[in-house]
């Protein structure tokens, strides 16, 4: 048996998708769960893209607790018998996917960019040392447990027609010690720059908060209207919130055009925008890094070149 | 309290070369160093014992020369370091069970800590599977951590959200990088840290027959293949030839 769980739902869908690939080759049914309230249209909709069987598991739970979701996912697995797990990678899910191999001792790789069956072994590849290689892991037993970002893999073309099972069996599992005593939302605004077509982006090129308006600026002409920024932007200076930090360690992202603005190109950010469509890259300094990741560049002082390519948009488009 | 803190020797990223021909990292001659997360993570063990007083003991799996690194941590704060010898093949189920085992052994805690993930890997996996292998709660991605008498209090960074949880003890916490900023030790505490004790434990003595579930068969290298137009002279031509360019490649609409 495959299964494949997230608490994101499109993210699930794009985890059917890899996962009917791997079920049709290892010969294996493929079941999506759900964790949580019996919810009929959720577990319709999983069918009809991709999944043969729906297991939900009906609990009094109503939030996220790695140790009792651990507890809960032991379970199906046991029940299911099994042997491919695909978690979502956000950031419930890989501490998940890692307690639980802790607890059914599995292998587990996390943050995989690709996953396939190799001499009838599952493999994945995710990528280490901060964006400079990719390792390749083979399992070399059973049960595996792979975690997958989010926009890795396309979701398979929504068939109505499908037709599955669904499942529903009500467990209980041991509370845990942990009690959460408050959620808080992050967000400052309407920032998505996960499903954002096109990015101006700014770095430690920028000398205060106020001048970020450059980057606004030229999203907004350039219809986008989403602004993303590197490490020192968000997680030191905090001059913009973390919805907007691209990187290794913020938002992976690929828009169809990303505009870097003062951006040096540390191999963390870029870790984080490679997959962009077409790259732009503006920097004073002839020599950063940034512009050996990028398809158009210009040396110049972001001062000057950002107001100039805002009006020329706008001219260009009216 | 006693606190026991994972820490993981890793290679210095950000000395690390690329071979121009082959792309792959080459891993040779790289300096090491503690992965940066794991000091924030004994920073956060020195403020605990700061105020409730105990006994941080710094646990890493590695090979013999990890120990000139965890001395950085007895100068940093700690009071004992635990060197498991690493094993010749591993991954993180052996890593974590060796790690969950030397725990054992210890015996008493109340907080384990650990960085949220190590800077070269970045899996985040072995905070998880040492709290699941203890069977003890686990608080990951701390930015922020409060240590009571009989409980403690972190809140969570998880992107879009904060999430404050609180647990008794014994729990695991992980920390991030934004937690707290890793105090340098001073010359005393460096040559103070020469008098701290060191042990060796073997990975046979703490349990055997531990056999990696996964295999690296290959780190590939990355290629970056871009066009590399960079328009370098007059500003007003530059900007006019970009917009041209991304007219043509039909971003602009």
């Amino acid at each position: 048996m495959v299964i494949v769980y997230s608490d994101d739902k499109k993210l699930t869908f794009e985890l059917l998708s890899k996962g009917s690939e791997l079920a049709k080759g290892l010969g294996k049914k493929l079941t999506a769960v759900i964790i949580g309230k019996a919810d009929d249209n959720l577990a319709k909709e999983y069918i009809s893209f991709g999944a043969d069987n729906v297991f939900i598991a009906e609990t009094s739970i109503d939030s996220f607790k790695a140790e009792e979701y651990t507890d809960i996912l032991g379970n199906i697995v046991k029940e299911t018998s099994a042997e491919t797990i695909l978690i979502g990678s956000n950031k419930n899910g890989k501490e998940l996917a890692s307690r639980l191999a802790g607890k059914i001792n599995a292998g587990c790789v996390i943050d995989s960019t690709n996953v396939y069956l190799k001499d009838k072994k599952l493999t994945a590849e995710r990528v280490v040392y901060s964006g400079n290689a990719i390792a390749v892991e083979q399992f070399n037993s059973k049960p595996c447990i792979v975690t997958v970002p989010s926009k890795v893999f396309d979701p398979l073309k929504k068939d109505g027609g499908r037709k599955g099972e669904i499942v529903k069996k009500k467990i209980e599992v041991e509370k845990s010690a942990s009690k959460i005593l408050k959620v808080q939302d992050m967000k400052t605004g309407d920032v998505n720059v996960e499903d954002a077509e096109i990015i101006v982006s700014c770095g430690r090129g920028f000398k205060n908060k106020d001048d970020i308006k450059l980057v606004d600026e030229l999203a907004k002409v350039l219809k986008g209207k989403t602004v993303g920024c590197s490490r020192p932007i968000a997680a030191d200076l905090k001059w913009l919130s973390e919805d907007h930090w691209i990187g290794l360690s913020g938002h992976k992202v690929k828009p169809k055009l990303y505009i870097a603005a003062g951006i040096s190109g540390q191999i963390q950010h870029i870790a984080g925008m490679r997959d962009s469509g077409i790259i732009v890259a503006i920097n004073k300094d002839s020599e950063a890094l940034i512009f050996k990741s990028a398809d158009y560049g210009i040396v110049g002082d972001l001062y000057e070149v950002l107001p100039k390519l805002t009006n020329a948009v706008k001219e260009k488009m009216g | 309290m006693n606190i026991i803190v994972c820490a993981k020797q890793v290679i210095d990223v950000s000395e690390m070369k690329v071979d121009p021909n082959t792309k792959k990292p080459i891993l040779q001659g790289v300096p090491q160093k503690i992965s940066d997360i794991d000091k924030n993570a004994m920073e956060e063990a020195i403020k605990i014992k700061e105020k409730h007083g105990g006994k941080i003991t710094v646990v890493t799996v590695g090979p013999s020369d990890a120990k000139e690194r965890i001395k950085e941590l007895l100068a940093m704060g700690a009071d004992e370091g635990i060197l498991v010898s690493h094993p010749e093949k591993y991954d993180y189920h052996v890593i974590s069970s060796l790690l969950a085992e030397a725990i054992k052994k210890i015996g008493e805690y109340d907080i384990v800590l650990c960085g949220e993930a190590s800077i070269d890997m970045f899996s985040g996996q072995v905070g998880p599977r040492v709290a699941a292998l203890l069977n003890i709660p686990q608080i990951t991605y701390a930015q922020s951590v409060t240590a009571e008498k009989d409980k403690v209090t972190a809140e969570r960074n998880m992107g879009d959200k904060a999430v404050t949880t609180e647990s008794t003890y014994p729990v695991l916490i992980t920390v991030t990088k934004e937690s707290n900023e890793p105090r340098l030790p001073s010359l005393m505490q460096i040559l103070g840290a020469a008098n701290k004790p060191i042990n060796d434990w073997t990975a046979d003595s703490l349990t055997s027959g531990l056999n990696p579930m996964v295999d690296t068969v290959e780190l590939k290298g990355i290629s970056m293949e871009r066009k590399n137009v960079i328009y370098q002279n007059d500003l007003d031509e530059s900007v006019s030839k970009l917009v041209d360019s991304l007219t043509k490649e039909g971003v602009l609409r």
